[in-house]
């Protein structure tokens, strides 16, 4: 059996097909079942069916962790941030506005931050999370960094991202293109380019572009 | 006699739709079950592998089957909420009778007694009306072992030649053409053929939500560098990906085919020898095809000249591929002849029966394979044989200890039923396993012949649409109460395993057919005491025919995680992939790997013709209809399983910008569907994914919200499938809200 240790999560949203089978799952987890952890979201429905799944990050620095005024959120030793503890929690929401990838939600009937915890019960074990032991595009994938090189030839893991001065490493890794140069994601760069226009060239729509046209 | 029952559903209906969510002990923590039982999940034709967590007589959950090799523990959203629909309170507990002065329509009543009311009504509408006035309607999603005892039931039992099942919804088309071109009716290739594949053709196929985890096959093939075409009038989630996407006008995709291998022989992209050695036909064919030039082609299908060409290029100069079709080339009133265009281009090209190269119709129900292969279809007996063969009948009829002459002759299928009800051929009806109510076309049709009735019973777990007008309802067993075999979409026998024990006076389905045999004095040949028995007689019945299962035991399903068919010997493994150079079949004898007596593939010219009700200035648009990745078939069971309703609680109608515009419709505005023959009035979902002259709305509800009140009943000529894939309708802002 791989030992836990080498084992890692792998994310990579352009295989994601919306089904929302990583959602359901994770209710089944069994720290936080009947509750989801994990976002699950259209980009723009009305242009494209493309969808993310949003899990937590797990950070090597968890922002989340740093703006906690009652040092309620733990990091494991093998890096696994977790939900707020419970006595410590005064559901200020720091962490909820604080995380750069908007993960933490507020629990208002428990007063409790909880977030993915990347299904600590079954993962401590050596068993997959339930999210991507169910995913049936892959887009979430735990295994070895052996089997992603082997199964992914056209992309490699990253994770490195930048928000604006702040550079942000983590344990959960996002899928790039191989051939892109890119070590890091800037993510807030793209909050000052200037946005895809509401309406595309028919060249840009493929549905459009394939489409027979009488002369 | 039956009446209008309430098919708006009132909120204080014991028989809901109520929706389940996760409580109790499902919710707490820490719960160590009782067992893990090893299954596979109750819905598509994938058959996912799955444990249920069982605690006290209760699936409390699942856990990932890791070994099983199809999914390696991977589940769709349906899959993972499938637990709750067991200790569901919507679950029939009793026998019902119809009673208007109960709640929900129906009162309880003694098993027994049913039993007794319906064998006495079967007897007195056969004395009365003749052995065929009697109809049974069965379906895909029981156990191959059910559906065997289905065939036997009605053949044997009842003598009646109306039989028909739901499949005839759903892969018949497949089934045709298949059997036309290769003589057997079965996936050509497993589907880990797909992963090695340079070009992978998805026609009509929403893999990403009626086949989720096809979509991995798919991916770990395009990781690999195998490019990917995908036809549909819309951009599904496996088409946002693909290399190549052509957006097909519905009901067009034989002329495309018919393009694509008239540039394959223009550019002689061809398998000659493959063509010369292993087919018959090509020359008809090549003839036929010549009029289908790239611009004729795009004129018809709607897709650009240059994209066909594109496509023509990468399936005809590829080395191996893998080609795979769904109901939206199926479901047209030429559904055989699409699926044999699709065939055309698979043989000119060479590529089946080898390493990654492949062929595969998706079959969309949970046994859509094995229940189409023992019995139910009204013309056909167990092993995939023809119950119009002389020969046939006399080897079946032997197996069942009976003389062949007292066989029925072929009955007719499933929406022809209702129709022989219309002209008061058909009295008297059972059905388990389907809600033709929800799933057939032109559905306000149905729903008259079922008050026409004299006597209805129905055998389900929850009171579905259909079940509503019946006079009996007897509670059958679900997927998890009983055990038993199916056979998935790749043709792998797989073992189905009980994991509780039906609750109150609920028993196995294949129990209450007994029940009713032994209740008529007819029970010869329907006292099996288990589903093993059943087996072990479907497999001597399968003997010598082409879906032959005689060497398959429960013990070795266990041990290989499924076989698959067919499996002739003992010592057999089981055939993975059909169609192997060199392979031995009992049709060919040795002679080649096709199930013919040359064994040889056919060829078959396949004529276009346009849907049987096109677009005119009354009603300007295409309707197509389908699946959403959280809801199933006609939805008695993911409707009523709350997390998956949240998914997607209502359906939409999908319509492109452009049309949105030209309609003064905006993203949520309520607007009214219309056809000749029903109407629905639904939000609209404004979306650049759907060609602007389709609406799309998914099938999955009743009353009136069913798609199927606008659907056409128009069927294909060979396999009766229905045109659910294109009909006109017209389409406006409503008035008021649905």
């Amino acid at each position: 059996m791989t030992r836990a240790t080498e084992m890692e999560f792998f994310i990579d949203p352009s295989r994601c097909i919306g089904c929302q089978a990583c959602v359901q799952a994770c209710t089944e987890c069994d720290t936080h079942k009947g509750q989801s952890m994990i976002q699950l979201d259209y980009v723009d429905r009305h242009t494209s069916p493309q969808t993310v799944p949003v899990i937590c990050m797990h950070c090597h620095s968890p922002t989340c962790a740093e703006v906690c005024p009652a040092d309620a959120i733990k990091r494991t030793a093998d890096g696994v941030v977790q939900t707020a503890r419970k006595p410590r929690c005064i559901a200020c929401n720091n962490c909820v506005l604080a995380c750069p990838f908007g993960v933490p939600k507020m629990n208002n009937r428990m007063n409790l931050m909880m977030k993915c915890d990347m299904c600590y019960d079954r993962t401590s074990v050596g068993l997959k999370p339930m999210c991507a032991s169910v995913c049936p595009s892959q887009a979430l994938f735990y295994g070895t960094r052996e089997e992603i090189e082997r199964l992914r030839p056209r992309s490699q893991p990253v994770n490195s991202f930048q928000f604006g001065n702040q550079t942000v490493t983590t344990k959960v890794n996002m899928m790039v293109p191989r051939q892109s140069p890119i070590d890091l994601v800037d993510v807030a760069a793209s909050l000052h380019q200037t946005p895809a226009p509401q309406t595309m060239a028919p060249a840009e729509d493929v549905l459009l572009a394939n489409m027979f046209v009488a002369d | 006699m039956t009446h209008v029952a309430a098919d708006s559903i009132k909120v204080n209906d014991p028989f809901g739709p109520t929706l389940a969510y996760t409580q109790g002990m499902r919710l707490d923590t820490g719960v160590e079950p009782d067992k893990l039982v090893k299954t596979h999940c109750c819905f598509c034709g994938q058959q996912c592998g799955i444990q249920l967590k069982v605690k006290n007589n209760q699936v409390i959950g699942f856990e990932p089957w890791y070994e099983f090799p199809f999914n390696r523990g991977k589940l769709c959203p349906k899959g993972v909420k499938r637990y709750l629909q067991g200790a569901h309170p919507d679950r029939l507990l009793h026998a019902y009778e119809r009673d208007a002065s109960a709640l929900g329509g129906f009162k309880s009543m003694d098993y027994e007694q049913a039993i007794r009311r319906v064998a006495d009504e079967i007897e007195r509408i056969q004395t009365e009306y003749g052995r065929d006035a009697f109809a049974l309607l069965s379906g895909a999603s029981l156990t191959t072992e059910k559906t065997y005892l289905m065939g036997k039931f009605a053949h044997m039992c009842l003598r009646t030649a109306n039989i028909d099942y739901n499949g005839r919804l759903c892969m018949v088309s497949a089934a045709a053409g298949n059997k036309k071109a290769f003589g057997i009716d079965r996936a050509a290739n497993p589907w880990n053929d797909i992963l090695g594949a340079e070009v992978i053709w998805i026609s009509g196929a929403n893999v990403a939500e009626c086949a989720p985890i096809t979509t991995d096959y798919v991916w770990q093939a395009r990781e690999h560098g195998a490019k990917i075409i995908v036809v549909d009038p819309r951009i599904t989630p496996i088409a946002r990906t693909c290399d190549l996407f052509l957006p097909i006008k519905p009901g067009r995709d034989i002329a495309l085919f018919n393009g694509i291998l008239h540039l394959m022989i223009k550019n002689d992209w061809l398998d000659h020898h493959f063509i010369t050695n292993h087919t018959v036909g090509f020359e008809a064919v090549d003839e036929q095809v010549q009029e289908w030039t790239p611009q004729k082609t795009a004129q018809v299908t709607g897709i650009a000249e240059n994209a066909i060409r594109q496509a023509a290029e990468w399936w005809g100069t590829a080395s191996t591929s893998f080609l795979m079709h769904a109901r939206g080339i199926e479901h047209h009133s030429h559904g055989v002849q699409n699926v044999l265009g699709a065939i055309n281009i698979v043989l000119a090209s060479g590529r089946i029966g080898r390493e990654n190269c492949g062929y595969a119709t998706i079959t969309g129900q949970g046994n859509g394979q094995g229940g189409r292969e023992h019995g139910q279809k009204c013309d056909q007996l167990p092993g995939a044989r023809d119950l119009g063969n002389p020969e046939h009948r006399a080897y079946v009829a032997g197996v069942w200890g009976m003389n062949p002459d007292d066989l029925p002759q072929p009955g007719v299928d499933a929406y022809e039923i209702f129709r022989k009800i219309d002209r008061g051929e058909i009295k008297g009806l059972l059905s388990i396993c389907f809600n033709p109510l929800v799933s057939l076309p032109d559905n306000n049709f149905v729903r008259a012949q079922l008050e026409k009735l004299e006597f209805y019973v129905a055998i389900d777990f929850f009171l579905n649409e259909t079940a509503r007008y019946a006079d009996i309802v007897l509670p059958g067993s679900l997927h998890e109460e009983d055990e038993g075999t199916v056979t998935t979409a790749e043709g792998r026998v797989i073992k189905i395993n009980k994991a509780v024990a039906c609750p109150g006076e609920a028993r196995e389905d294949w129990r209450i057919i007994q029940d009713i045999a032994q209740a008529l004095g007819r029970e010869k040949g329907l006292t099996f005491s288990s589903p093993a028995e059943m087996f072990a007689e479907l497999c001597q019945a399968s003997k010598g025919g082409v879906a032959d299962y005689s060497g398959i035991t429960y013990e070795k399903l266990e041990a290989q995680n499924g076989v698959f068919w067919p499996c002739p010997t003992e010592e057999h493994m089981g055939t993975p992939r059909l169609f192997k150079p060199g392979s031995w079949n009992p049709v060919a004898q040795g002679k080649g790997p096709f199930y013919f007596p040359d064994g040889k593939a056919r060829f078959n010219v396949a004529p276009y013709s346009p849907p049987t009700e096109d677009v005119d200035e009354e009603y300007p648009l295409i309707l197509t209809t389908g699946r959403v990745v959280s809801q199933f078939l006609s939805g008695t069971q993911t409707r009523r399983i709350g997390p998956l309703v949240d998914n997607y609680p209502e359906p939409r109608i999908e319509m492109h910008p452009a049309l949105a515009q030209k309609l003064g419709v905006n993203d949520g505005d309520w607007v009214t569907a219309e056809s000749r023959r029903g109407s629905t009035t639904l939000q609209a979902l404004v979306v650049k994914t759907i060609r602007p002259d389709t609406i799309f709305i998914p099938y999955h509800w009743a009353g009136r919200k069913s798609a199927n009140q606008l659907t056409i009943s128009a069927q294909d000529p060979i396999s009766k499938i229905p045109e659910f894939k294109v009909c006109a309708v017209r389409v406006k802002k409503a008035v008021g809200s649905g």
